[in-house]
């Protein structure tokens, strides 16, 4: 089912993608384009993955308070969360006016490139600003009792915080955080949105120039997004294969460093002081970035370098109140129906691998993270076209097809990770398999599960592209119409469509969170 | 069929208007027009709120080549140029029917040229227009007095100025209008761009005039702003002090929402700047054409366009010859406040034809081929 969506889209791209590649090697941008995808992608996952080990590692004090943003900062859009970003750091952002004239001089904005930069710095920033998130929350999901028990037997033998983490409990957690790490690097790997607002434009990135060349009103370039899309697609194949090797390297290292036998008291210190710092980066820059949007979505004017609007008004707020109510109902409906399908189709994939897991259902499920979005949903929507499937309908679809892989991910290493020995002994005690899987082996994943219902809602209230194509434009939802308007520009009313489209993905978080607790 | 027998097939109908959705102000504006018709005509018009037309314009494409020959998801579309010669030459438009809209009669074809005439591109009745836009530059007083009014003058103010000014990145079409004006300024015979352009034509002025202006623009054009929201943020920002835009009215409406400080003014160049018309089109397998020429219509009317043209509204011009119609409804337009920012008929001055719309893609492609990856 979910191989036919992208399989349909895939072979239109194949088509008329293959023809195109020579014109596509002409452009003199390829080179730089694929760099400005592969590297930013590879530094914001390596750094992700590096800052949620240092953070889970030292549990800095900053993290009780970081806990709390996490959900916002997730469910913030990429686009919104971008703009946000934008607004601190650009020459013109909150930052520079809170410091000038007084401490900078200026009266003016400097010109200063500190977005768009050409390595694609402020792009990897913007990246693990919002992908540091998703991976805490997935391996705060794991389960901290087993993280516990081997951080203590590590202490009991003489290691350090920072070191003990390292060898005793990263090695546990990490296979499970693998799947939901290499959709992180897709996902940096082709942004569109993101690299759009914080990515270099000499050349753009290479998704960015697809999606570009794609909507581009003469038509007369969609083969050359199609080449481009399969050179994307051989890039995240790169990209993943380079994830894989320096995984391998990484897993020797920390065997050697096993081995030494070093206990490392000497790193809590330096490190704990980093791993402060970096919570408290994110706090900063997760509060201001949110704080910053809701100050625009009130704000009357507010000129360089005054550090706070001249006057509030509630006026973006009434007069798009109508259009949230009707396009938050949509999205909800949407979000909880395919969030229930996926999770109905995980159990029965995940129950049904038994005690070895399917790669092929692994590999299928990730395809729709893998295969970048501009490529084949257009070829899906041209091909559900004759069918002629009511736009409510397909978009529902569509939805499943993106929401299940996520789900997927984030739920698949904790029911692997339960203890089989448990179904062993309700076996013996005379339970049958659905009976050990309702009443037993699902009650205590109660907490993945309602974090993986909230991944799924929020994936699924921030779906864009599937939205409009298979929808033909028909259902208009919050981010259907948060993306319009962030196609103009204007920061109030992307700030108040983007705490919208936060607020909701957010509460579902909330919700787990508290089915997490109660239950666990 | 007869005006009364579109209106009749046409009450009850749903319209699904494919246009841009980025502007708040623009978005208001057709829901008042969804009032109208659905009070006037019952017909329910739904704006489809796109980030990119060519969006609807692929959709339309796609149902072609699934044999679709109605039922479409798209009834009415906002375009010009590019995207209406490219659903022109496929075929993909329903039509012709402007001309045969009552309102027709109170457009202006003499005196707006561009209302029939899409990038040189003869409209035949398959797009109906609704506003006029011409290109105006904006600059903030409380910064500088008086502007350069001419191109060289402004590459003079950008050298004495640096990082100032900026256009938005080819191929958006602004920037791409932008270039056009230069082109206009460099061109020893400017009828040349009335007529497709010659592949051995040579533009040598163009780029030497941009290799020495580049590194006096913005971030010394290593960055371009994306599109003309983001340039207009620019200037609201304070990061720029000259712009530009194509709507005459941008400047008042911005400053009227509080977008924009009040000191910023609109200014023309001698000689004249390009302008067109902004139109909607139908596609050939819309689900509802009648009530989408209900709506075509309804743009045309009096007392829309001059709502559009209010400069707390929208600040389009008319597309209307103000001298055909009824005294009531001229009126509407002599009592409309045009706004601290813009220029009146008069001074907004000649408005220079587009050019014929190969120069866009000659000159988007070699700018792309020139500056798209920078050294």
């Amino acid at each position: 089912m979910l191989g036919l969506p992208v399989a349909a889209g895939l072979g239109f791209v194949f088509r008329s993608g293959i023809g195109n590649l020579a014109q596509l090697l002409d452009w003199p941008g390829l080179p730089r384009a694929a760099m400005l995808s592969l590297v930013p992608g590879l530094m914001a996952t390596a750094t992700s993955v590096t800052l949620v080990l240092l953070i889970l590692g030292l549990r800095p004090r900053a993290f009780a308070v970081l806990e709390r943003l996490l959900a916002p900062m997730l469910a913030l859009p990429h686009a919104a969360a971008a703009l946000g970003l934008a607004f601190l750091i650009a020459p013109s952002g909150w930052i520079a006016r809170v410091l000038s004239p007084w401490a900078t001089g200026w009266t003016a904005p400097p010109d200063l490139l500190t977005l768009n930069d050409p390595c694609g710095m402020a792009l990897t920033l913007g990246l693990v600003l919002k992908e540091t998130p998703f991976l805490l929350l997935v391996a705060l999901g794991l389960g901290t009792r087993t993280m516990e028990r081997r951080r203590m037997v590590a202490a009991t033998l003489g290691y350090g915080r920072a070191m003990g983490f390292l060898l005793a409990v990263w090695p546990g957690i990490y296979p499970q955080l693998r799947l939901p790490v290499l959709a992180v690097l897709v996902y940096a790997m082709t942004t569109v949105d993101m690299g759009l607002i914080l990515g270099p434009g000499l050349p753009h990135p290479l998704a960015v120039q697809i999606s570009l060349w794609m909507t581009e009103p003469s038509l007369a370039h969609q083969g050359l997004a199609a080449a481009g899309a399969l050179v994307q697609l051989a890039l995240v194949g790169l990209g993943l294969l380079i994830w894989r090797a320096s995984e391998a390297l990484g897993h020797r290292l920390l065997q050697a460093g096993a081995q030494s036998g070093l206990r490392g008291h000497g790193l809590d210190g330096p490190l704990g002081l980093l791993a402060e710092t970096v919570a408290v980066a994110f706090v900063l820059s997760g509060t201001l970035g949110l704080a910053g949007l809701a100050l625009w979505s009130v704000a009357g004017p507010w000129p360089f370098p005054r550090g706070l609007p001249q006057s509030v008004s509630l006026t973006v707020w009434s007069r798009a109140a109508p259009d949230l109510i009707t396009t938050s109902a949509t999205s909800l409906a949407l979000a909880g129906v395919a969030t229930l399908a996926a999770l109905a189709l995980t159990l029965v994939a995940l129950q049904g691998e038994g005690q070895g897991r399917n790669r092929r259902i692994e590999g299928l499920v990730a395809l729709p993270l893998i295969v970048p979005q501009v490529v084949f949903l257009p070829g899906l929507a041209t091909a559900l076209l004759p069918l002629s499937v009511p736009p409510l309908l397909a978009v529902a679809l569509a939805h499943l097809v993106f929401v299940l892989p996520y789900v997927f991910l984030s739920l698949a290493g904790p029911f692997r990770a339960w203890d089989q020995r448990m179904g062993a002994v309700a076996t013996t005690l005379g339970a049958g398999p659905l009976r050990i899987l309702l009443r037993l082996r699902l009650p205590m994943l109660a907490g993945p599960l309602a974090a993986a219902a909230a991944i799924g809602v929020a994936v699924s209230i921030g779906l864009y592209l599937p939205t409009l194509l298979l929808g033909g434009g028909r259902v208009a939802t919050l981010t259907t119409e948060a993306v319009a308007l962030a196609s103009g520009a204007n920061r109030r009313i992307v700030g108040a469509y983007g705490l919208m489209q936060a607020v909701w993905p957010a509460l579902a978080f909330a919700l787990a969170r508290r089915a997490q607790t109660r239950l666990t | 069929m007869d005006w009364q027998a579109v209106q009749d097939k046409a009450r009850g109908a749903q319209v699904y208007f494919h246009a841009w959705g980025g502007d708040p102000k623009i978005n208001d504006f057709i829901a008042y027009v969804g009032q109208l018709a659905s009070d006037r005509f019952g017909v329910t018009l739904t704006h489809v709120k796109l980030a990119a037309t060519s969006d609807a314009v692929a959709r339309v494409q796609a149902e072609q080549a699934a044999g679709k020959t109605g039922g479409g998801a798209v009834d009415l579309i906002w375009t010009n140029g590019e995207n209406f010669a490219a659903m022109k030459r496929a075929g993909l438009l329903y039509g012709p029917f402007a001309t045969s809209l009552p309102n027709w009669r109170f457009v202006d074809t003499a005196g707006k040229p561009s209302t029939i005439n899409d990038f040189t591109l003869p409209t035949e009745g398959f797009e109906s227009p609704w506003a006029m836009a011409q290109l105006v530059f904006e600059h903030d007083s409380a910064k500088l007095a008086t502007p350069p009014l001419t191109i060289a003058a402004l590459a003079d103010w950008a050298k004495a100025n640096p990082g100032r000014f900026t256009y938005p990145q080819p191929p958006d079409y602004l920037g791409l209008t932008f270039l056009k004006q230069v082109l206009y300024a460099m061109l020893p015979d400017p009828a040349a761009l009335q007529v497709p352009v010659d592949a051995a034509y040579d533009l040598a002025p163009l780029w030497s005039f941009l290799d020495a202006l580049h590194p006096n623009l913005w971030r010394q054009a290593k960055a371009f702003p994306a599109n003309e929201p983001a340039l207009g943020q620019l200037l609201a920002d304070g990061e720029t002090t000259i712009s530009f835009a194509f709507n005459p009215g941008r400047a008042s409406a911005e400053i009227a929402a509080g977008n924009l400080a009040d000191t910023v003014r609109t200014f023309v160049l001698i000689g004249g700047t390009i302008g067109n018309a902004s139109y909607v089109a139908i596609p050939f397998d819309a689900s509802a054409p009648e009530g989408a020429q209900i709506v075509a219509n309804l743009l045309l009317e009096p007392e829309v366009q001059a709502r559009a043209q209010d400069a707390a509204v929208l600040g389009f011009q008319t597309v209307l010859n103000l001298a055909a119609l009824p005294d009531a409804d001229r009126v509407r337009f002599d009592t409309l406040q045009r706004g601290p920012a813009t220029l009146s008929p008069a001074e907004l001055g000649p408005t220079l034809l587009e050019p014929h719309a190969s120069w866009m893609t000659r000159i988007a492609e070699d700018w792309v081929k020139r500056y798209g990856v920078a050294p």
